[in-house]
């Protein structure tokens, strides 16, 4: 098994970086590239932006974000957050992206995605999923968790599996923000049926959950938010933690 | 210095711009036979599938172009799919031909129990018996990690060109060769932090003491 990647998700209203619970309620605490910049220089392995109100109000104001961070960090980039046509894959991919990620578009129209496969590669495709539990299932929703879409969340995840993306990215809503932990049985629900790598999302606190997390999944990847926007712990801190507990990461 | 970036509309060639930039050399981007031919030094991108960069590559006349570089001796830096494009044939969505400058073929890593594919993620570099002393990889660190995405490898025919290998589950793969002046990696140094700047750098060098 690869090392696992720590991933640090930014989620984005207008140029500011904003956090909140269960994707509600987005507080302000900062500035995008600002934070981009900071985690890079500590090690972290990949950035993620996310465009949190996008799909919502039909704009896409990442690009300018993204041309600044991919000038200073010198890791991959994922885009997120409206994209809905070819040329906004296109426009986030020549500003230094290197994947974007897609939720509603690819829920409204899984030939989107098949499309994006085929004109830039899995390798820049990840398929966002969001998903809500109700008991013992979990299902997808779209708009930055605001709508419903009566879609199984492990049936979606094997939808995208098949129409070709390169990755998925699962966040949980119910534990996004509350820095209690990831919802461990929809991560193995779906890591047990897909084989393309999976980016848990929703509920560090600590480094302990990120330990949890990879102790009791299959997850390639974490993506982190409030744990490194809140300076709860540094980098380094949750790195060499995970190393002293047998988790394979780059120092 | 001129720096050729090969552009065939494929991948994210904005931060291989950066990153030459890092070391003060602006990266230009071409597909123009007569601008690639007067370069000093050509970086082929490429991510996405062998067969469709194939037919890119193809329709701009970029085949024939890179060839003719080729002859020139100058210094080239494949990376990823650029690098796979350089040998004779991919089996991505079907058989295609590929540039033919190096001997080998280009094959799908298998599903494997305990890995996921693409194969994604920071993987050490494990050094072959090849010198890295004037190569891209002088003074990077042997075990240093670099940044992988890919589901393909390429397999060369003359093992003596091979770098360094990186490893997917047992399978030894390679992840950076040289073959007089062409150099390639498999993983991205414009992604790869510092140690993949590194790369770059030695890169730069390499087509500055050409120059001399």
């Amino acid at each position: 098994m690869n090392k696992i990647r720590i991933i640090a998700r930014i989620d984005i209203n207008n140029d500011s970086v904003v956090k909140g619970k269960c994707l509600e309620g987005l507080r302000k605490i900062g500035k995008p590239n600002e934070m981009s910049k900071k985690y890079y220089e500590e090690g972290i392995d990949e950035i993620i932006f996310l465009d949190a109100v996008a799909s919502l109000y039909d704009r896409n104001s990442l690009i300018n974000i993204i041309k600044q961070a991919a000038k200073e960090s010198f890791i991959p980039i994922t885009i997120g957050g409206g994209i809905k046509t070819i040329k906004d894959i296109r426009d986030a991919l020549s500003a230094g992206a290197d994947k974007v990620a897609i939720n509603t578009h690819a829920i409204k129209n899984i030939d989107f995605v098949k499309e994006a496969v085929e004109m830039f590669g899995s390798q820049a495709i990840v398929g966002s999923l969001v998903a809500r539990r109700h008991r013992y299932r979990w299902e997808a929703f779209i708009d930055n968790a605001k709508h419903r879409t009566n879609k199984d969340a492990v049936e979606w995840a094997l939808e995208l599996e098949k129409a070709g993306v390169g990755e998925i990215m699962i966040t949980s809503i119910d534990n996004d923000g509350r820095q209690k932990g990831f919802d461990i049985e929809l991560m193995n629900s779906i890591t047990r049926l897909v084989k393309v790598p999976i980016i848990a999302s929703g509920g560090a606190g600590s480094s302990n959950h990120i330990i949890d997390l990879f102790r009791n999944t299959n997850c390639d990847a974490v993506a982190i938010a409030s744990l490194l926007h809140y300076e709860i712990e540094n980098l380094k801190e949750i790195k060499n933690k995970l190393i002293s507990n047998d988790i394979d990461v780059r120092i | 210095m001129n720096i050729i970036i090969l552009d065939y509309g494929i991948g994210n060639v904005q931060s291989i711009k950066n990153a030459l930039k890092i070391f003060g050399i602006k990266g230009i981007l071409s597909s123009d036979r007569d601008d690639i031919l007067k370069a000093d030094g050509v970086i082929f991108p490429g991510v996405g599938a062998f067969k469709k960069a194939m037919m890119e590559l193809r329709s701009r006349g970029l085949d024939e172009t890179i060839k003719q570089y080729i002859k020139t001796k100058k210094p080239l830096l494949g990376i990823c799919l650029g690098m796979q494009l350089l040998f004779d044939s991919g089996e991505e969505f079907g058989k295609s031909k590929g540039l033919g400058i190096l001997q080998g073929n280009v094959w799908k890593l298998p599903i494997l129990d305990d890995e996921k594919l693409p194969n994604i993620g920071w993987n050490p570099l494990i050094k072959s018996d090849i010198s890295w002393s004037n190569t891209v990889l002088d003074n990077v660190t042997i075990n240093e990690n670099m940044y992988f995405i890919h589901s393909y490898v390429c397999n060369p025919l003359d093992k003596s060109i091979v770098l360094a290998n990186a490893k997917y589950g047992n399978i030894s793969f390679c992840a950076s060769l040289k073959y007089n002046n062409i150099y390639g990696c498999q993983f991205h140094p414009e992604k790869s932090s510092t140690a993949g700047l590194k790369v770059i750098e030695n890169f730069i060098n390499i087509v500055h003491q050409e120059q001399l």
